[in-house]
């Protein structure tokens, strides 16, 4: 066994992207659905477009499959301009959210159509269609009609159908939505498992963010026909770059406020919504005078009945809401200044302390370091 | 709820009897022995027999058939053809007037379109030669004009339905348009194209007034004959001729319904 190498070829600059949108715009009418999107997706990766729905994130992936065609800008699928190249000669292959399954073919042909396109010989497409179903465990099933199968079985013989073509890029739109809550859980991570073992390189359209940051090496945040920003999941959700991307993955509190001084890594931001100044890391330079907000993720955040130690940022207020989910319990805090804060309290221990209850005065916390500033 | 159940059946049975007591009198007296048609003179195939020997009757049948199979195999691919063009090219100069166009027959009076079509053959017949008096050729034109409307408005209707999905597959996994629509397309939506292909086969069999403005001497198909024998009198022949065609309709439609409950089921 050899010792895994962090996976991040997006951190070498010297490495060729395998897709490559370059300034792509796609207008329908005089709806602008994706605008001057850049993009580079590496070979291996498995890539997730994020967003909700209207946002871009399905044209990207039917420019990129070819069933649409930019209105402007270039794409390169392995430095191969592909921006004109019909969906019947591109390298790359979709599975399609319905699956659309061939309702009349058994699913031994449904995953031979594409190699019989190929003018594979038969022989070959009996081996291969056997050898993917294998992969994806439908060994059992090559006889049966679409229809016969199960949502789950189904998906499985979609994947099938496009792994058969070893394309380059495989395209996912929204390849678990049709899928009950427990069965998805449990195909995110075999997806991932197969993606690992094929070395396919995945390029995933979903809506559901914890879908996203489960199976992606990276992930684009879209908006409007933008991409807010890429970054591995640990990177959006830890320092999203702007407060869409902070509001759209994850809970935030935000908290509005100017830079009243700074040095040394810290900042100190004047914030009327929590009363007081507050402290915050951060790398950069701001000017005292600068409008920031200040990001701090709810489980980052300690709530108790006692007055917080020295060095952290801290306000106070009543409980407005409260829920216990178990291992957590999420409270609702709602300060002098009528803004509420939300807080994730682990639930360590069976008894001891009593944790915070209706009417009591709380005291919201945390670190300098658990805080991001986002300019606006 | 009993009287409720008897009152229910009673509408069902009455409603019946009023959709098809005609046609089962109409059976009933083809078996009739008497010559005088509303009057019951015992059983008797004999009438089915005469049939049998009247050229004229048969020649016109025969016609009728090779007319409607061929109008309704032109319709279904005219017609088939036309509704790719108005569900899957959304945009073109000319869609909306295109769609029109083709449903206007649907609404245009038979006895409007007959007369405009013996204009034409006529009007073609001076100035091009052809197509040479009113023959088979004129009837199926004729038929195929009107019939292909229906064809359109039926697989129309299962094309839009269809998941366009499934045609993006297949062009993804490499088949040519071409291709996509014979190996995808098509089989998805053959029921549509044979209930097509049995409305076009059904109006072009007992169509009467169209046919009579462009059929001729030579050609002269079953319906046009029915209606100029019974213009002399019904006659117990027609009733064993009639129970022959709604015999044979009868079975076709209870075929083609098999066949197309089978192929939904199979999705």
């Amino acid at each position: 066994m050899s010792e895994r190498q962090p996976f991040a070829p997006w951190t070498d600059p010297g490495a060729d992207p395998l897709i490559r949108f370059d300034r792509v715009t796609k207008r329908f009418g005089d709806f602008t659905a994706v605008e001057a999107v850049d993009l580079a997706i590496y070979q291996g990766e498995f890539f997730s477009l994020l967003g909700a729905s209207g946002c871009g994130k399905t044209t990207l992936l039917r420019m990129l499959a070819g069933f649409e065609t930019p209105s402007e800008g270039r794409i390169f699928i392995d430095g191969v301009d592909v921006s004109a190249v019909p969906p019947y000669e591109r390298p790359v292959n979709m599975m399609f959210q319905s699956y659309a399954l061939f309702p009349h073919m058994s699913v031994e042909q449904n995953v031979a159509f594409g190699l019989r396109q190929d003018g594979m010989p038969k022989a070959r497409i009996k081996d291969k269609v056997r050898d993917v179903l294998d992969l994806v465990r439908m060994t059992g099933f090559a006889g049966r009609r679409p229809h016969q199968l199960s949502g789950g079985q189904r998906q499985r013989v979609a994947l099938a159908r496009c792994l058969a073509k070893e394309p380059k890029v495989l395209l996912l739109d929204e390849p678990l939505a049709a899928l009950d809550r427990k069965l998805r859980e449990q195909t995110q991570l075999e997806l991932v498992g197969i993606q690992d073992r094929v070395g396919i390189t995945f390029v995933m359209v979903t809506h559901d963010q914890g879908e996203a940051m489960t199976m992606s090496s990276r992930i684009g945040v879209m908006n409007t026909g933008h991409i807010r920003q890429i970054g591995t999941p640990v990177d959006i959700y830890e320092y999203p770059t702007s407060r869409f991307v902070a509001d759209f993955i994850g809970a935030a509190n935000m908290f509005d406020g100017t830079v009243t001084g700074g040095g040394d890594g810290r900042l100190t931001v004047a914030c009327p919504e929590l009363g007081h100044d507050i402290a915050v890391d951060y790398s950069g330079a701001l000017a005292a005078g600068a409008p920031v907000t200040v990001m701090v993720r709810p489980e980052k955040m300690a709530v108790s009945r006692e007055r917080p130690v020295e060095g952290m940022n801290w306000t106070e207020g009543g409980i407005a809401d409260m829920a216990y989910l178990g291992d957590v319990s999420v409270y609702h805090v709602r300060l002098e200044s009528g803004h509420k804060i939300e807080v994730l309290r682990t639930n360590l221990r069976h008894s001891g302390d009593r944790p915070p209850d209706w009417d009591d005065r709380v005291f919201v916390s945390w670190h300098p370091a658990n805080a991001l500033v986002l300019t606006r | 709820m009993k009287r409720n159940g008897l009152l229910l059946y009673t509408a069902l049975a009455l409603a019946y009897a009023f959709l098809y007591l005609p046609i089962v009198l109409m059976v009933i007296y083809s078996f009739n022995a008497s010559r005088l048609v509303t009057v019951w003179g015992g059983f008797s195939t004999k009438w089915y027999g005469e049939l049998l020997h009247d050229d004229k009757v048969l020649d016109a049948a025969w016609l009728s058939l090779k007319v409607a199979v061929t109008n309704a195999t032109l319709s279904t691919i005219l017609g088939t053809l036309a509704a790719v063009v108005l569900v899957r090219f959304r945009r073109f100069p000319g869609r909306t007037l295109f769609g029109g166009m083709v449903a206007a027959p649907l609404v245009m009076p038979e006895i409007i379109t007959g007369l405009a079509m013996l204009l034409l053959f006529v009007a073609m017949e001076e100035t091009l030669g052809w197509p040479a008096g009113r023959s088979m050729t004129t009837i199926v034109i004729a038929h195929v004009t009107f019939s292909l409307s229906f064809v359109t408005v039926v697989v129309q209707s299962r094309l839009s339905q269809m998941d366009v999905s499934l045609e993006e597959a297949a062009m993804d996994l490499g088949a040519r348009p071409l291709k996509v629509f014979l190996a995808i397309t098509l089989p998805i939506i053959s029921p549509a194209l044979l209930a097509g292909w049995l409305l076009a086969f059904t109006l072009s069999i007992d169509d009467v007034v169209i046919s009579a403005f462009v059929s001729g001497p030579g050609a002269t198909p079953l319906p046009i004959v029915i209606y100029s024998k019974v213009r002399l009198g019904v006659s117990p022949e027609i009733n064993a001729l009639a129970t022959i065609v709604v015999a044979l309709v009868g079975v076709a439609i209870a075929v083609a319904g098999r066949m197309t409950l089978r192929r939904e089921r199979n999705g």
